[in-house]
């Protein structure tokens, strides 16, 4: 088969297992009334969407959301690289941080996202925070070991070469640890992504998580729907884009 | 050999030295006295290692030398200790008449292993040094395109190091190192990783760039056959541990060489069985002494 023949396979079984899925929702709800209560209608939660982006009643929300998402990841990013480095580089450092380091990572992160709000209102910035305590760690565990994995002969060759200790930070250590982060970058926005979506969903007054909330409070099960699908298609989204940076970012590494 | 010592232009450098006449002369380019690297011990109920001890060799201004051995010797443990990358236990190393501390900043050095930096194109490899040194990017660049074509790679600058087959990123390594002009160059086993025509093409183009500048050079290798063609002077190391040089030959073959032809030449081959002799001893004691071996000869 022809990569052109197995890509339009590909696709069209995704699409027919959606259409099987949705045909099968349908009869359900037709024949059960405890099905229409717990699914609700695929064609209310259609009609929800619409609404949301004809009204543009969604975009204040999904703006507020993405906003989240994207300090999170940016603020997660910075404090672990500049952190990663500077214990990286540091022995001792390392050694004295390292037990307090685990234990904050092997700390279950919700539950620390009321005593955010309490910390921090119930704005942005709680969810950022929240986000900000997933993103890091993973961040943070892959700049380090990109640093601890450098090559003792690229270290070696680039100090022959010339290298100061300023040049081997900013030539071999930073682009070293960016390949080890970039590698990871699906997980580090996902988990910026879930850390903003969770926030709202605790406590907030904007944004789709609160949406979501909002809906429950009144059993409205085809607007939670209708808000959960609309954050499936961001995650996807989100992940294509960043199969593209990482595409440009990493082409080193390319085969 | 002494012929090429002699007739070999003073560098600028050493023209410029305070230094009398004489004293300018007899400044090797690197000397090495009395040189022993002792390795920690892994664990707690193990010995240390020495690897090499008490080594002398120089290396005369201009020359090329030739260090044979068998492997896991401490041909390498010696280069770095040249390179200043290695503080040698007991012993001293001086550059051109200077005791050396720190990196060695007159040697260029290609690693046995590779070396590249892998997120930088062929280009921003080669032209590292140089930006490191304070030159401005684009004249870097220039002068790194022209080495890389120099060594036959233009056309490739683009290329990530992924992107290259093994003899194509020892042309890259080769160039980076030679971009900063150094004048003593340690070249770790640069082309054993080759196929044998590569391999021939690469000792010749070496050769040719070397008679150019004639650069001091410590050349190490496992293949005498290599060793003969090149150097002015081939040095054998004993087994380890405690490694030291137990012979050393001149090379009277004249120059220019070829060495795809050398090879067959009576004078070549009387040396080559004089030295593998030697070698010999060394490689199979080396061996019984439990360790790898890869016989060449
Ligand atoms: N950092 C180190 N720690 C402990 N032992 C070392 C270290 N580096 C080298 N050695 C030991 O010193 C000896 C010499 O090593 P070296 O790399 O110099 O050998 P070599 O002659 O270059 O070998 P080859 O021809 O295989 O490259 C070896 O037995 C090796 O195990
Ligand atoms: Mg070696």
């Amino acid at each position: 088969m022809s990569p052109a023949v197995q890509r339009t396979v590909v696709w069209s079984c995704r699409l027919a297992l959606i259409g099987i899925l949705l045909v099968a929702w349908v009869i359900a709800i037709n024949h059960s009334k405890i099905a229409m209560f717990f699914l609700g209608s695929p064609k209310v939660i259609a009609e929800h969407l619409f609404q949301w982006f004809a009204t543009g009643k969604i975009f204040r929300h999904l703006g507020i959301t993405l906003l989240e998402t994207m300090l999170s990841f940016v603020i997660g990013c910075s404090l672990a690289l500049v952190l990663g480095l500077w214990l990286a580089l540091n022995d001792i450092l390392a050694r004295i941080c390292d037990p307090f380091i685990k234990g904050l990572n092997s700390m279950p992160r919700l539950i620390m996202a009321p005593i955010f709000a309490v910390w921090f209102g119930l704005g942005i910035w709680s969810k950022v925070a929240l986000g900000v305590t997933l993103v890091f760690f993973v961040v943070f565990f892959n700049v380090f070991q990109g640093i601890r994995e450098v090559s003792p002969v690229l270290i070696a060759n680039a100090r022959m070469l010339g290298a100061r200790r300023r040049d081997l930070v900013r030539r071999v250590y930073i682009p070293s640890a960016m390949s080890w982060v970039f590698s990871s970058l699906h997980l580090s926005v996902g988990l910026a992504f879930v850390g903003a979506v969770i926030g709202e969903y605790l406590g907030s007054s904007a944004g789709v998580g609160y949406l979501i909330l909002e809906a429950e409070g009144t059993f409205d099960i085809e607007t939670v729907l209708a808000g959960v699908i609309l954050l499936t298609t961001c995650a996807l989204t989100l992940d294509y884009i960043i199969t593209l940076v990482e595409e440009s970012l990493l082409k080193w590494q390319a085969k | 050999m002494l012929r090429t010592l002699h007739e070999r232009p003073r560098t600028r450098s050493a023209k410029g030295r305070t230094g009398g006449f004489f004293t300018t002369m007899s400044a090797a380019a690197l000397d090495l006295r009395g040189i022993t690297c002792t390795f920690p011990a892994p664990s707690r109920d193990a010995e240390p290692y020495t690897a090499v001890r008490d080594v002398d060799i120089s290396l005369g201004d201009g020359e090329f030398v030739a260090i044979v051995g068998p492997t896991g010797c401490g041909k390498s443990t010696i280069l770095n200790v040249a390179a200043g990358l290695l503080a040698a236990t007991a012993g001293e190393v001086s550059v051109f008449g200077t005791p050396l501390a720190g990196i060695n900043s007159h040697a260029g050095y290609m690693f046995q292993a590779e070396a590249l930096l892998p997120w930088l194109t062929a280009r921003g490899n080669v032209s590292l040094g140089l930006e490191m040194h304070g030159v401005a990017r684009a004249e870097a660049t220039q002068r790194a395109d022209a080495w890389l074509e120099r060594v036959g790679l233009a056309g490739f600058e683009e290329r990530y190091p992924k992107q290259l087959s093994g003899g194509m990123k020892k042309r890259v390594a080769l160039a980076q190192t030679l971009v900063l002009e150094p004048r003593i160059l340690l070249m770790d086993e640069p082309f054993s990783a080759l196929d044998i025509q590569t391999r021939q093409l690469m000792e010749n183009e070496l050769l040719d760039m070397w008679s150019a500048d004639r650069k001091s050079v410590f050349f190490v290798t496992h293949d005498l056959e290599e060793a003969i063609s090149l150097a002015d002077r081939v040095v054998v190391m004993s087994a380890g541990p405690g490694t030291k040089p137990v012979a050393e030959f001149k090379v009277d073959i004249p120059r220019p060489r070829d060495v795809t032809e050398i090879v067959q030449s009576p004078h070549y081959l009387d040396l080559h069985r004089r030295i593998w002799e030697i070698l010999k001893k060394e490689v199979l004691k080396s061996y019984e002494r439990g360790k790898t071996m890869v016989p060449v000869g």
